[in-house]
């Protein structure tokens, strides 16, 4: 079951770039595991680790201190690619609650809320003021579904109402499912 | 929402509302019903294990079925029967599925399977996608079986749970998108290329929201395994899924296999399956149309699939940065023919052209050339049948004597998780789906194009138009 999700303050995170897929956010050859425990070790790899698997000391993400950057802002087109769960679960582990861009691909951001890592999708202004202002403080209220940059009047965005839901009251998603039984068993014995 | 019953609806919303269980509303999705869930090693464990922890049993192992092909070797094993995995972790990712499966009752394509291969393709290939159905699997490429009239689309591992637990998910309904493919394709231009002009026309993340029915004269004379490249690659597009409404290629495709209805049954089932159609009337959230007759054999030049142009054609100028990033990291300059770069590999395989008929479309290229010295060239089968079907032909041999390398089944370097991979900073054309930087390999440059220009490029070491290689008597 995901972490509960109400407000977070904290400051930003930037990796300008457009298009990052989910073979950047966790590589591959990473999925062999059984587990969705210690992923963070693998997120980013290929940004943070060199070709003889040295750590980059100079690497952004290797310098980031995830407890002072929980929010990751990431450029356009946000994590497009494949349906692995493993990407959020790489990116939570590293640190990270919540990941704003200008669009955010569909899978993962399904994925994500099933984890407890926040979507936000922005206006493209909105979007340029976080990139220009790396470690800029953000302050987001589920509740309220608002983000506040700096001190500026807080922006309004939106999340699918039931994750919004299930975040915010801690419900089990699977556990609501399972709630539908009958239901399921009806439709199951109609005629096809 | 489901749509007034007396309004015309799409394909896509007729399988919709046939699955609802429950309806949409503003606080919850739909819950959907599942007809058929397909599993592998990658995105399983952790569902079983989220099974176990509140006691639960698969509900419908029957409508379940599972393969291992993404963390499976592609070199057959040793003498004392002992694979040659990539790693502990991927042998071990392999045993837990097989454990879950016994312990869930579900049918598993085993190594001693004659039914073993990439998802998507044994599938079809088995008879288990049927028209009207709803399909979901942990992977991003279940589009594929969209090939077939079906809604199918990836999952997470949190809904592969859902799904082992409850036989539901809970859904929003996408958009609707059309995409209309007027006129034929020029000889020579294979699905591949269609794919990749429809995904470089709706842009990566275009179709993002959207399920895409594939309609007009080319996609009816496409046969069952162009669809199945075209659906899918729909999901490079950002679309959650692709979809072709069935028609007489589709049933002719389906009589006979094993898990599909036999005998009257099937006829019945022809005959509902005949209604899978838009009707008339009906209204998409937004249409795009393309002239098959434009498109020639296509290859990718970025580090995103519909970064694409015709093959001997000149590099764009990038639009943007992360575009002179993709071509920094491609090693390509603006300007100049996609065709000037050596090529160090050669991959035919994947679940967008690892059939029959894409080794066919190699083999006729490759038959009595040489690969060129200095290239290596894979070919991996999608399938067991697959490579049975391609040996009963001879295509291995052709591929063997022409100085390629032939493999047993599996995604192999299409994800480069099972130690087939391209090395750092080598160019290699593939035939497989996602040219995103380090997916075949960390530093790996990928082109993505058909397995015709795969093959015409191995013999050339550049990439290579196949038109050029097409010989008189293979139309004779
Ligand atoms: S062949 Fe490639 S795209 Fe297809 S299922 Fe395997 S890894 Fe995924």
């Amino acid at each position: 079951m995901p972490e509960r999700f109400t407000t977070l303050a904290s400051s930003t995170f930037v990796l300008p770039q457009a298009n990052i897929d989910t073979d950047q956010i966790i590589p591959a050859r990473f999925l062999t595991t059984t587990s969705q425990k210690g992923l963070g070790a693998a997120a980013f790899y290929d940004w943070r680790y060199d070709a003889q698997g040295d750590l980059l000391p100079d690497a952004p993400l290797n310098t980031v201190d995830t407890t002072e950057h929980r929010v990751l802002v990431a450029g356009d087109n946000f994590a497009c690619g494949s349906s692995r769960e493993h990407a959020p679960w790489a990116l939570l582990d590293f640190g990270f609650r919540a990941v704003i861009s200008t669009s955010i691909a569909d899978i993962f951001a399904s994925n994500a809320l099933k984890n407890g890592l926040l979507p936000i999708s922005v206006d493209p202004e909105t979007h340029a003021r976080l990139l220009a202002e790396p470690g800029g403080r953000v302050i987001i209220d589920l509740e309220r579904s608002e983000l506040s940059i700096g001190n500026e009047p807080p922006i309004s965005f939106k999340t699918e109402p039931f994750a919004r839901r299930c975040l915010l009251d801690g419900v089990d998603t699977l556990g609501w499912l399972l709630e539908r039984l009958p239901a399921i068993e009806d439709f199951e014995s109609r005629p096809a | 929402m489901s749509s007034p019953p007396n309004q015309p609806r799409t394909l896509f919303d007729k399988i919709w509302d046939a699955h609802v269980v429950q309806a949409e509303t503003k606080e919850t999705p739909a819950v959907l019903y599942v007809d058929l869930h397909l599993v592998h090693e990658v995105t399983s464990p952790q569902a079983f294990t989220a099974l176990d922890e509140r006691g639960l049993r698969v509900r419908r192992p029957d409508r379940t079925y599972a393969t291992i092909d993404h963390s499976t070797p592609t070199l057959p094993a040793d003498a004392d029967g002992a694979r040659p995995y990539a790693t502990p972790a991927a042998a071990a990712q392999v045993e837990t599925l097989r454990q879950n499966c016994a312990k869930h009752g579900i049918q598993l394509a085993d190594w001693d399977s004659a039914d073993r291969g990439i998802v998507h393709v044994i599938g079809p290939e088995l008879g288990l996608t049927h028209p009207g159905t709803v399909i979901v699997c942990g992977d991003s490429h279940t589009a594929t079986h969209g090939a077939f009239g079906a809604l199918a689309f990836g999952i997470g591992t949190s809904e592969v749970g859902h799904v082992l637990a409850t036989q539901c998910l809970l859904q929003r309904k996408p958009q609707r998108m059309r995409v209309t493919v007027n006129g034929r394709l020029r000889p020579g231009v294979l699905a591949k290329d269609l794919t990749l002009a429809v995904i470089a026309r709706i842009g990566f993340g275009g179709g993002s929201g959207f399920v895409i029915e594939y309609a007009g004269e080319c996609i009816r004379n496409l046969d069952m395994e162009g669809r199945m490249t075209l659906c899918n690659m729909s999901i490079e597009a950002g679309a959650r899924a692709g979809m072709v409404a069935p028609d007489e290629t589709t049933f002719a495709f389906l009589r006979g296999r094993r898990h599909a209805p036999q005998g009257e049954a099937f006829e019945a089932a022809v005959a509902k399956w005949r209604e899978l159609r838009t009707d008339d009337g009906a209204v998409f959230d937004s249409e795009i149309e393309i002239d098959a007759a434009e498109i020639t054999p296509m290859a990718t030049f970025g580090t995103t699939p519909d970064a694409s142009v015709p093959v001997g054609s000149l590099v764009p100028a990038p639009r943007s940065d992360s575009e002179s990033k993709a071509l920094e990291y491609m090693r390509f300059e603006p300007g100049v023919a996609n065709t000037h770069h050596d090529v160090n590999v050669v991959f035919i395989g994947s679940c967008t052209n690892g059939r029959i008929s894409d080794l066919r479309d190699a083999a006729a290229i490759l038959r009595g050339r040489f690969v060129k010295d200095g290239v290596r060239m894979l070919v991996v089968p999608g399938s067991e049948a697959v490579r049975r079907q391609a040996e009963a032909e001879g295509l291995d041999r052709v591929f063997i004597e022409a100085g390629a390398e032939w493999r047993l089944p599996g995604c192999s370097m299409c994800i480069a998780m099972n130690g087939d991979f391209v090395g750092p900073g080598q160019l290699a054309v593939s035939t497989s789906n996602r040219n995103f930087e380090g997916r075949q390999g960390k530093g790996a440059r990928t082109i993505l194009a058909s397995p015709a220009t795969a093959a015409a490029s191995a013999i050339a070491g550049v990439l290579a138009d196949p038109r050029t290689f097409a010989r008189e008597a293979e139309h004779a």
